[in-house]
């Protein structure tokens, strides 16, 4: 990775959250947001980070995995499945490399 | 600065947000080991630690960039990922808006999701009041600090563990139980079904494009499938 490149994209995306987070501070006057607008706001988070993790879980290198010994996907069951018993971020991600670091480790998935 | 952190409000906006010290420091160190698992070096991970100071927008570039997508990929993603930060500002302005406006800015550098959290359930009601800056620093900060630390940790920490044990799937699988959190109701399973398909059709397609490709797909169906709003007199 070029380091000067490494260096503008993350100086971009500071502004980019900089931005977005002082966003309705800027202007001076109430700026209504419409309906449709606000649904589209809602629904964009949520479909970028799909978009980003899917491929991270299933694809290697450009393909779809190849094998089921994968750490990945046990790693993502297990995550899902805790998730399910008790929502949260914290033990969704522990449960998830409760198995993910010993098949990675010990077993070479 | 001084006299506003000195106000009891400030210690009880710290204390407030202590209760999340924990998750949140998890989730910085796994922020931080992320970075530098995916080729950032350590100069570029502590600039993007310090300046973008947003997980989630971290954790979903990280891999784009790492894959040396076009910089604007990566920004169009952190933009939508930052989506919601725009929402929040509209709350942020009904306690910052009457304030100089560069001050308010400031303000909303820090303002993550949980310090909006934390914040209206001390003051439930939309109207300013003098102490709510002194409560929102005090959160602020102690967040500020404890993410920072935990992610400069993670950096260090991720040079010190072997690469193929590939600690940074840990930064997906925290963003999959972020995503979880946001799959409310039908539209939502629906839209992340949509952009999870898209994703993978248009993988092939160059410089990251199925990113965006995911996003355009999920948000016009999550516009086209919501409810339509009833108009007066259909009841």
């Amino acid at each position: 990775m070029n380091e000067a490149w490494a260096s503008w994209a993350v100086i971009g995306l500071g502004c980019v959250t900089f931005i977005t987070r002082g966003l309705f501070l800027i202007p001076h006057t109430e700026v209504p947001i419409p309906g449709w607008l606000l649904r589209a706001l809602k629904v964009a988070p949520l479909a970028a980070l799909t978009a980003v993790i899917v491929p991270e879980i299933v694809m290697t290198q450009g393909h779809f995995a190849q094998t089921w010994q994968d750490a990945r996907f046990p790693a993502v069951a297990a995550a899902t499945l805790y998730y399910r018993w008790r929502p949260g971020v914290l033990g969704t991600m522990l449960a998830g490399l409760a198995l993910y670091l010993p098949l990675r480790i010990f077993c070479g998935w | 600065m001084r006299e506003v952190l000195g106000r009891p409000e400030a210690r009880r906006g710290a204390r407030d947000m202590m209760a999340f010290a924990p998750g949140l420091a998890a989730w910085g160190l796994v922020t931080g080991i992320a970075m530098v698992n995916s080729g950032l070096s350590t100069p570029v991970a502590l600039l993007m630690s310090l300046l973008v100071y947003a997980g989630s927008a971290q954790l979903a570039t990280i891999p784009l960039l790492a894959a040396g997508a076009p910089i604007g990929v990566v920004w169009a993603t952190a933009l939508c990922v930052n989506l919601r930060f725009v929402l929040y500002s509209a709350q942020w302005r009904v306690y910052f808006g009457h304030m100089p406006r560069w001050r308010g800015l400031a303000l909303t550098y820090f303002a993550a999701d949980l310090n909006l959290i934390v914040f209206q359930r001390a003051y439930p009601n939309p109207v300013p009041e003098p102490s709510q800056v002194a409560f929102f620093l005090g959160g602020a900060l102690s967040t500020w600090l404890v993410w920072q630390c935990a992610s400069i940790a993670g950096v260090v920490f991720a040079h010190a563990i072997p690469a193929q044990w590939g600690l940074g799937s840990a930064g997906t699988l925290a963003v999959l139980g972020l995503t979880y959190g946001l799959l409310v109701d039908r539209a939502t399973r629906l839209a992340a079904l949509v952009a999870a398909a898209a994703a993978l059709l248009a993988f092939t397609a160059p410089f990251k494009m199925n990113i965006l490709v995911a996003i355009g797909a999920a948000v016009a169906v999550g516009l086209l499938g919501a409810p339509r709003t009833r108009r007066v007199g259909d009841e």
